[in-house]
């Protein structure tokens, strides 16, 4: 690949950021920084107000209150034009009057660049992702895929200092994501620009960024690394959106979560006495054929197939239903109707009282609850 | 509507049925059109042709047919400017903006739709009229408008204003803003957005609504007929003669000028269609 991607890392950072549209409040008080040649990803379920975040840093949105900079300098007042970002949008957002090779060049030529300049940068572009064949087309006689790389394409041409990617897979299919994901992060190791992912996709976070930001409700639930967020999740909100987890309700007795005659340790952190929920990821459930210290007896409920592994749904002798994920060679002995015992020991407490519709609450609790 | 399979029937099968019902609407849309809108244009065109070539020649090159058709130009042409530039402006206003009375001027753009021509003329009396609103700072500027070309000009507009504006709202309303925030993100300015993305992408839909326009003034004769005065050869458009010719009995005159001013109308939505698909076939390949 020819090289005039001298894209230097910009650092972005937020502080304090508020959107209120009317009477809702899209964005509370959200503050993260990423870092110079890093992918942040913005995780959030729809309406967590990740894309507005990332708008607000684009220009394209206001904030009510708060702070934007970007290399120490404040970017809170100055137009989308002066604060040359590259925005990949989610539903590509190309010119459909304009040929793939005028829509990456757009950027260039509304900045009255040279017109030989913006040819040879254009076929740098093109071949970067790709689509040097594809120059005098025009975007719908173009697959997802390839609009997706058109965009991409388009947004780094003018050298944007910063990368902002909305969603950027959310339109295409499956296959198609998991390919142009991989090719993507191929690209930034390429590139090094700062890029901030917002998506709703936890493999897509995990997969691609250096740190995640996840949100919920207009709030920073968590700030990490993908490790940190998957591993120790600082709320009940992300021990349950990032990967799956079984959720067990009990009370808190002597720092172990109670339920029924039996109890899973971890809880030390929270109040004695209270109802508190354990999460529990169904690769972290061990079950064996016979008890052993600190295991709960369980019985096996239903076993489906997933090719490698198997997911096994156990139910606890208070009725409480979870699920774990067992290797299909380590299967012996566990189907339908047999009796097992099960270590829960990894399983994460939370309080219950935070559980519903008060999402408010989260963000103050800053204690990581002790795994085992 | 089934029936005993393996008998003979009398009815018809279903897909006969069904591509008699087919054809039955293309000859009801056929007849429909062939009858209303056809037949009196080939009826105008056959009258006029009968006439022969020398009345429509000296028909045609008389002076005051020539400038009522001149006249007719200018006032289609400033209409046309000025309700394409405003229109665009509204239309931008009303799907893009959100302020209090926005619902009130979408449906008072309307209203020059619903209100007679006749009336948009006495409501043009009415102000620039002799004891009318605005009437004594004309006069005392010394500008006719009342009985001239101003007040004609002005009419025609209200009565073109709610075309372009019907024709683009719902494109822009369809097209979003995302084209236009990415042309901002690259650095465009607002006008460079304009002319580049938002221009681009209502054009036809813009296009559309001039030939709409157009039309609507060139044909337009009640407000007109009202506020002009009809003088000949002063304020006397094609279609105020049209009239005149009617009055005085000179049938084939008014039918020559008719069909003249339908031709022209007719061209121009032609035009306009070629060049579409053109632009759409230019795109395929």
């Amino acid at each position: 690949m020819t090289g005039p991607q001298q894209l230097t890392g910009t650092p972005i950072r937020v502080e304090h950021l508020w959107k209120r549209f009317g009477e809702f409040e899209a964005v509370r008080d959200v503050t993260f920084t990423a870092e110079a040649g890093s992918v942040t990803a913005l995780l959030g379920p729809s309406g967590s107000g990740k894309s507005t975040v990332l708008r607000m840093i684009a220009g394209l949105e206001e904030p009510t209150a708060g702070r934007i900079w970007m290399e120490r300098e404040e970017h809170t007042f100055k137009t989308v034009q002066e604060r040359r970002v590259g925005f990949v949008f989610q539903h590509f957002a190309l010119f459909r009057h304009m040929t793939v090779a005028q829509n990456v060049a757009f950027g260039l030529s509304v900045r009255k660049e040279p017109k030989p300049q913006q040819r040879a940068r254009v076929q740098d572009l093109l071949e970067l992702v790709q689509l040097t064949g594809f120059r005098d087309r025009y975007p719908d006689q173009l697959s997802g895929g390839q609009r997706q790389r058109v965009a991409l394409a388009r947004a780094l041409a003018p050298q944007p200092k910063v990368l902002l990617l909305d969603e950027p897979f959310g339109a295409l299919d499956a296959r198609v994501r998991q390919e142009l994901r991989r090719w993507l992060d191929d690209l930034h190791r390429e590139l090094g620009v700062t890029s901030l992912l917002v998506t709703h996709d936890q493999d897509e976070a995990l997969e691609l960024a250096n740190r995640i930001v996840v949100m919920h409700e207009g709030r920073v639930e968590q700030v990490g690394s993908p490790d940190e967020v998957y591993d120790e999740p600082a709320t009940p909100f992300v021990a349950g959106f990032v990967g799956s987890s079984s959720v067990l309700h009990g009370n808190v007795v002597d720092g172990h979560v109670q339920f029924g005659d039996h109890r899973v340790p971890g809880a030390g952190h929270l109040a004695e006495g209270e109802p508190a929920r354990a999460f529990i990821r169904p690769h972290d459930v061990r079950v064996t054929t016979s008890p052993q210290d600190g295991t709960l007896p369980a019985s096996v409920e239903r076993v489906v197939n997933l090719g490698w592994l198997s997911r096994v749904v156990l139910r606890l002798p208070d009725d409480q239903v979870l699920t774990a994920e067992i290797a299909n060679d380590e299967l012996s002995g566990i189907q339908v109707g047999s009796s097992v015992s099960v270590d829960l020991r990894r399983a994460k407490a939370f309080p219950s009282a935070e559980l519903g519709a008060d999402g408010g609450l989260t963000t103050e609790m800053t204690s990581t609850p002790a795994g085992s | 509507m089934s029936q005993a399979a393996g008998l003979p029937s009398p009815r018809l099968s279903a897909s006969t049925r069904r591509r008699l019902v087919h054809w039955g609407f293309i000859a009801i849309a056929l007849l429909y059109v062939g009858i209303l809108v056809l037949a009196p244009l080939v009826g105008i065109a056959w009258v006029a042709i009968q006439a022969g070539w020398s009345t429509i020649a000296t028909t045609l090159r008389q002076p005051d047919v020539v400038h009522a058709f001149y006249l007719t130009a200018v006032i289609t042409l400033i209409t046309v400017a000025v309700t394409s530039v405003f229109g665009v402006i509204v239309a931008l206003v009303i799907t893009r903006d959100r302020f209090p009375g926005r619902p009130l001027m979408s449906a008072f753009v309307d209203l020059p739709l619903a209100v007679s021509p006749v009336i948009v003329g006495l409501m043009a009396a009415v102000l620039f009229g002799r004891g009318g609103w605005f009437e004594p700072w004309f006069s005392s500027h010394g500008i006719q408008i009342l009985f001239a070309v101003p007040s004609m000009v002005l009419v025609t507009i209200f009565i073109c204003i709610p075309f372009v504006i019907r024709e683009v709202v719902p494109v822009l309303k369809e097209l979003g803003v995302t084209e236009e925030e990415a042309a901002r993100t690259l650095g465009a300015s607002s006008l460079q957005t304009f002319f580049r993305v938002t221009l681009r992408n209502i054009r036809w839909g813009l296009l559309y609504g001039v030939a709409l326009s157009t039309a609507r003034a060139i044909g337009e004769i009640g407000a007109v007929l009202i506020v002009s005065g009809a003088i000949t050869g002063k304020t006397e458009t094609a279609t105020l003669i049209i009239l005149r010719f009617f009055d005085q009995y000179q049938d084939a005159q008014g039918y020559i000028v008719a069909i003249t001013l339908a031709l022209v109308s007719i061209l121009l939505l032609v035009a306009i269609e070629t060049f579409k698909r053109r632009q759409e076939r230019m795109r395929q390949t």
